[in-house]
């Protein structure tokens, strides 16, 4: 029988897995962005699993609002990629450094 | 070890590889498709939770919308992978230790309260409706002010992402429609009076014969 465990360690495991990605692709900002959808996934697991163990629809509401609030950040950050990469032609966080002082 | 617990098994299984697949390939475009991999199997374990609308969601938003976006940015972007991957082998141990550490705590956490939670029948089926019924019921009573803000948040997504991503190219031949609507005949038509028939010249060397 699946029980409330599994479904919290395979969301413990995404979510080590997105901050591994965090820490190994620092310089690339595509890698960076698909890590933090990783990690939205891992934690939609979770209220997932508590919605369905609990009996609470909540759960699963705050899903779906996590769910928008995500494409939204996204598709902001995919555009400031985009100009991003059409004003500096580079993607690398290294080289993003001209505010620094 | 019953059936729902092997697919549970081989669709976390899945998502754990194809998660891995993600943060360790080299090219930016199999990550994505790996992403894509990996928000398909978490959405059948989403149906194991029974979870339907919201497996639903995750494939259509997602794998439909969000994935194909980051395929198109990748895809658009000729980005050189070479200096991105400079530091790669030398994060690798941290990152793996730092996730390692972090997982074994979450482990420990998990399995000092959860082991024993006992197992509870479907809320949505005890009710006698369905996933999709029961998830609404809520979300239009309880959540109806948070999911019209929700609406505005992606409204203002679009709003931001459109002049963003706007360029005004110079040396371009555009039309600009306000101007084409606003003008006026006189300004494009000139009417000239004249007579409609020129008299026939009278004076000066007679036509020869």
């Amino acid at each position: 029988m699946i029980t409330l465990a599994h479904f919290l360690t395979l969301g413990a495991v995404l979510f080590c897995i997105a901050v591994a990605g965090i820490f190994i692709n620092r310089k690339n900002v595509i890698t960076l962005l698909m890590a933090i959808e990783l990690m939205l996934l891992a934690v939609n697991t979770n209220f997932v699993a508590f919605s369905r163990f609990l009996g609470d629809a909540s759960g699963q509401v705050f899903v779906f609002f996590i769910l928008t609030v995500a494409a939204a950040e996204s598709a902001i950050g995919l555009a400031i990629l985009v100009v991003l990469f059409r004003n500096r032609a580079t993607i690398n966080v290294d080289k993003i450094d001209s505010m620094k002082g | 070890m019953t059936f729902p617990l092997i697919c549970f098994y081989l669709f976390a299984a899945a998502t754990t590889l194809a998660a891995l697949a993600v943060i360790l390939v080299r090219n930016p475009v199999h990550a994505a498709l790996c992403l894509v991999l990996t928000f398909f199997s978490a959405a059948c374990t989403w149906l194991l939770a029974d979870a339907e609308f919201l497996a639903i969601v995750l494939v259509l938003v997602y794998v439909g919308a969000v994935m194909v976006l980051f395929l198109f940015v990748v895809m658009m972007l000729d980005v050189d992978i070479d200096p991105l991957r400079e530091g790669f082998i030398r994060a690798l141990p941290v990152g793996l230790l730092v996730a390692a550490v972090m997982l074994a705590e979450m482990l420990a956490l998990i399995g000092v309260r959860v082991m024993d939670m006992p197992v509870t029948p479907d809320p949505a089926a005890a009710a006698g409706v369905s996933n999709t019924t029961w998830l609404a019921s809520a979300l239009f009573s309880q959540y109806l002010l948070p999911f019209e803000v929700a609406a505005l948040i992606l409204t203002v997504a679009i709003i931001a992402a459109i002049p963003l991503t706007l360029r005004h190219r110079t040396g371009v031949r555009m039309q600009n429609p306000g101007k084409q609507v606003l003008v006026r005949p006189q300004d494009r038509l000139r009417i000239v009076k004249m007579v409609a028939t020129k008299p026939a010249a009278t004076s000066g060397e007679a036509p020869t014969p």
